[in-house]
């Protein structure tokens, strides 16, 4: 389909009608989109569906962001006053900062877990593919059933963490109940919840690797950890750093799990950015704020967008 | 693959063509036709969009509401009720506002109508509301909770309820306490939580809510019980009013309660449906709650009727007055206005229609006695007097489990939420999540800090 597509414009720039046949540039361009009405049709569905569902909700977003919202009498344009009333909150600054520390957090357990997981994975000679399974199955379960099975984990009474350290007569932990141990109980549940995907897409890329460059290493005396540093990190490194940058993007925008099992506590420690903007929205149906605060988190996601696309089109050439 | 050289030929261009215009129609369709459901009004016949419609799950409730509006139809020819399940649902109730699909009358509780009135999000219903039945015996306090400043009415309420404290009368026996003798104060409950928590297996004496703001709505309710008050108005601005000694031993208590007394559970960040499977298992002995509780407790959770009763908040120098009502779509014509009145005062404030249901529930052994929304506690004087003698010659709860709390609730001035209200509890919610979750807490610098950053979202206002 895409070759169609091309194929006209490549004709043009190729050779270019002679000036004195007015007639046949036309009839190219009729032949031509004759030619490609398939691929226009498939192309305009698309076009509609992401300007209705996509685009213009953004559009939308970034006007309202600058408009005092009300739905039944009108908007009307505030400049940048919802910017202000949300640097005045407390809350801003507090929002960011957990979002950013979850987005660490995230990374460091989120990044390193699966690559470890898919490296051990491909280790195994033997059921590999129960092994691939048992790693995705927490990613067939819906988001709020995680978070209600693992709210159940972390409780600090009768909950399953607890009852095991203490059988292990260890210390227990508040888990959700303290604001020091809340955000990382959340980004355990988060790691744990979609760890399945990302280490699939390592194990692929850890299996394009040639054989020969692992026996090469081997030849040279290389052990496991000189053979991961040296070959299998550089060979995957470009998975590793679109995910790293997906993921980025991905966890900046973290809700399900403050909003089910923390309701942003305790003390505000579980209050992100995403949860905020639903707070302004839904509690305090103020939607000019609400899509201030979305609009900042789109610039920031724009730039790890941005910098995807990049390192994307960089591989490619 | 080029096109030309499909072997479908002009079939294989005709689908997706299709697919894209039908798609294409679709999405104009969504956007531009629908209709604001606010004039339909033809042929002299007034066609009325409500909520509130029991869901098919509550089967005896639906077909009740069902038959009434057959009735009043009936009654009322020119009017075309068009019932819609569901009641308030903040998620979506702008997108239905700004999408035209706003029901012409709309269920709301009594913590949105001032939101919705500052925001013209509701009609004004003054005129409609003049002449309306029975208007002289609803409750003043009631009936304000729905007008602005200047009086002009923007609803109707049609249920009330007040705080008291629901406590698990076989813990109680169980704990060595009276069952017949409940808290009476605040040292009290504290008394009682121990008595009951020393059970042991993860028995909890008391409990209360912290999280999704139900935590800063529930200290809201237990100061109110002390005699304070979240805010105050002077000169027409309003400041926060918790930070005093009232405010503090709200804290204390509960601090008190959850670290040296260890009588309020492990588990925190709870909401009410948290303590609801609490109660319902049987392993809470108190906590701060509506009547209509009671109810859920046993439908949803597995409680037993009995073993649950009311009494008045603790202290009881005034209780936190909540309930629901209807209000009116904005752009509804005075037509649509003026038959949705209608239909409020004939289902939800008639003291005819709300004795008949008595009797329809008893009949179908619903429970009846329950100080709940079922039998709507908006009126005064005599017609109040009226309905709750139709609910005890009809009841089939054991009304003395609610005896205390009904026979104080007169006595206990009723006081509605503060202004601004979410986002006051928002602010309440951490402060009493700092009280239960951390044993260092220090309560004076949590309501200093609340206190600066309630006076910062009033002074914004």
């Amino acid at each position: 389909m895409s070759t169609s597509l091309k194929t006209p414009a490549r004709d043009t720039a190729v050779a270019p009608a002679p000036s004195p046949a007015p007639r046949r540039p036309r009839a190219a361009r009729r032949r031509a989109l004759r030619e490609n009405v398939t691929a226009y049709g498939f192309l305009s569905a698309a076009v509609v569906i992401f300007a209705l569902f996509s685009w213009w909700p953004i559009v939308r977003n970034v006007l309202l962001g600058f408009q005092d919202v009300n739905f039944a009498t009108g908007n009307t344009w505030n400049g940048t006053s919802n910017f202000a009333k949300l640097f005045d909150d407390p809350l801003f600054l507090t929002a960011w900062k957990n979002t950013g520390l979850f987005t660490l957090y995230a990374l460091v357990l989120g990044f390193a877990v699966p690559f470890l997981t898919a490296v051990l994975l491909n280790e195994f000679r033997h059921a590999r593919a129960y092994f691939r399974v048992l790693v995705y199955l927490p990613v067939m379960l819906p988001p709020v059933v995680v978070a209600l099975m693992w709210k159940w984990f972390y409780d600090p009474g009768p909950g399953l963490f607890n009852e095991i350290l203490r059988t292990l007569h260890l210390p227990t932990s508040a888990w959700l109940d303290s604001s020091s141990t809340s955000l990382i109980s959340l980004v355990i549940v988060s790691t744990w919840a979609n760890m399945g995907t990302t280490t699939l897409i390592y194990l692929a890329a850890l299996q394009t690797i040639p054989g020969e460059l692992y026996e090469a290493a081997e030849l040279d005396g290389a052990n496991v950890w000189q053979r991961l540093r040296h070959v299998t990190i550089p060979q995957t490194r470009f998975v590793l750093l679109v995910l790293l940058l997906l993921q980025i993007v991905a966890t900046m925008q973290v809700f399900t799990e403050p909003y089910v099992m923390t309701g942003g506590g305790p003390e505000d420690s579980t209050v992100t950015v995403m949860f905020l903007v639903y707070r302004y929205a839904f509690v305090y149906n103020d939607f000019g704020t609400a899509s201030a605060l979305s609009l900042l988190l789109l610039i920031a996601l724009g730039v790890f967008s941005a910098l995807y696309l990049r390192v994307t089109r960089a591989a490619k050439e | 693959m080029s096109s030309t050289s499909s072997p479908r030929g002009r079939s294989g261009r005709t689908l997706p063509l299709a697919t894209a215009t039908v798609l294409a129609l679709i999405a104009l369709t969504a956007c531009g036709t629908s209709s604001d459901g606010a004039e339909s009004d033809s042929g002299g016949k007034v066609t009325l969009d409500v909520n509130g419609q029991p869901p098919k799950t509550q089967a005896f409730e639906r077909k009740l509401y069902d038959k009434h509006v057959q009735q009043f139809e009936k009654a009322n020819p020119d009017i075309d009720i068009v019932p819609h399940e569901g009641f308030m649902d903040p998620k979506t109730f702008n997108a239905k506002l700004a999408g035209g699909k706003l029901e012409d009358v709309f269920y709301v509780y009594f913590t949105d109508t001032r939101s919705l009135i500052e925001k013209k999000q509701a009609a004004d219903i003054t005129d409609a509301v003049k002449d309306m039945p029975r208007r002289g015996d609803l409750q003043d306090p009631l009936m304000k909770i729905f007008q602005d400043e200047e009086g002009h009415q923007y609803g109707l309420p049609t249920s009330n309820y007040s705080m008291g404290l629901i406590y698990n009368r076989a813990l109680f026996e169980k704990a060595g306490l009276d069952p017949d003798q409940p808290p009476k104060t605040w040292a009290d409950v504290r008394k009682a939580a121990k008595k009951i928590a020393a059970l042991g297996d993860n028995t909890v004496g008391y409990a209360d809510f912290s999280k999704n703001n139900q935590g800063g709505w529930h200290y809201t309710a237990e100061l109110y019980s002390r005699g304070g008050r979240i805010a105050a108005e002077s000169d027409g601005k309003w400041k926060a009013a918790f930070n005093t000694p009232e405010g503090k031993a709200t804290f204390q208590d509960l601090h008190d309660m959850r670290w040296k007394d260890g009588s309020m559970g492990s588990k925190q960040l709870l909401q009410v449906e948290d303590v609801q499977r609490m109660m319902g298992s049987g392993k809470l002995g108190m906590y701060v709650a509506a009547a209509d509780n009671i109810t859920v407790i046993a439908k949803q959770f597995g409680g037993k009727y009995e073993d649950y009763a009311l009494a008045p908040v603790p202290d009881a120098k005034a209780t936190l007055l909540g309930g629901e009502g209807y209000m009116f779509n904005p752009k509804a014509s005075p037509a649509k206005i003026k038959a949705g009145v209608k239909w409020i005062q004939w289902r939800y404030l008639n003291p005819d229609v709300i004795e008949k249901n008595v009797a329809d529930y008893a009949d179908a052994e619903l429970p009846v006695g329950i100080p709940m929304p079922t039998v709507p506690d908006v009126f005064e004087g005599a017609v109040r007097d009226r309905i709750e003698k139709v609910k005890k010659d009809n009841a089939n709860m054991p009304t003395g489990n609610y005896q205390a709390f009904m026979d104080s609730a007169p006595k206990v001035p009723g006081v509605i939420e503060p202004p601004r209200a979410q986002e006051v509890y928002a602010v309440l919610d951490s402060a009493m999540q700092s009280v239960l979750t951390k044993k260092d807490a220090d309560i004076d610098a949590l309501l200093d800090t609340a206190e600066d950053k309630v006076n910062a979202i009033y002074d914004a206002s």
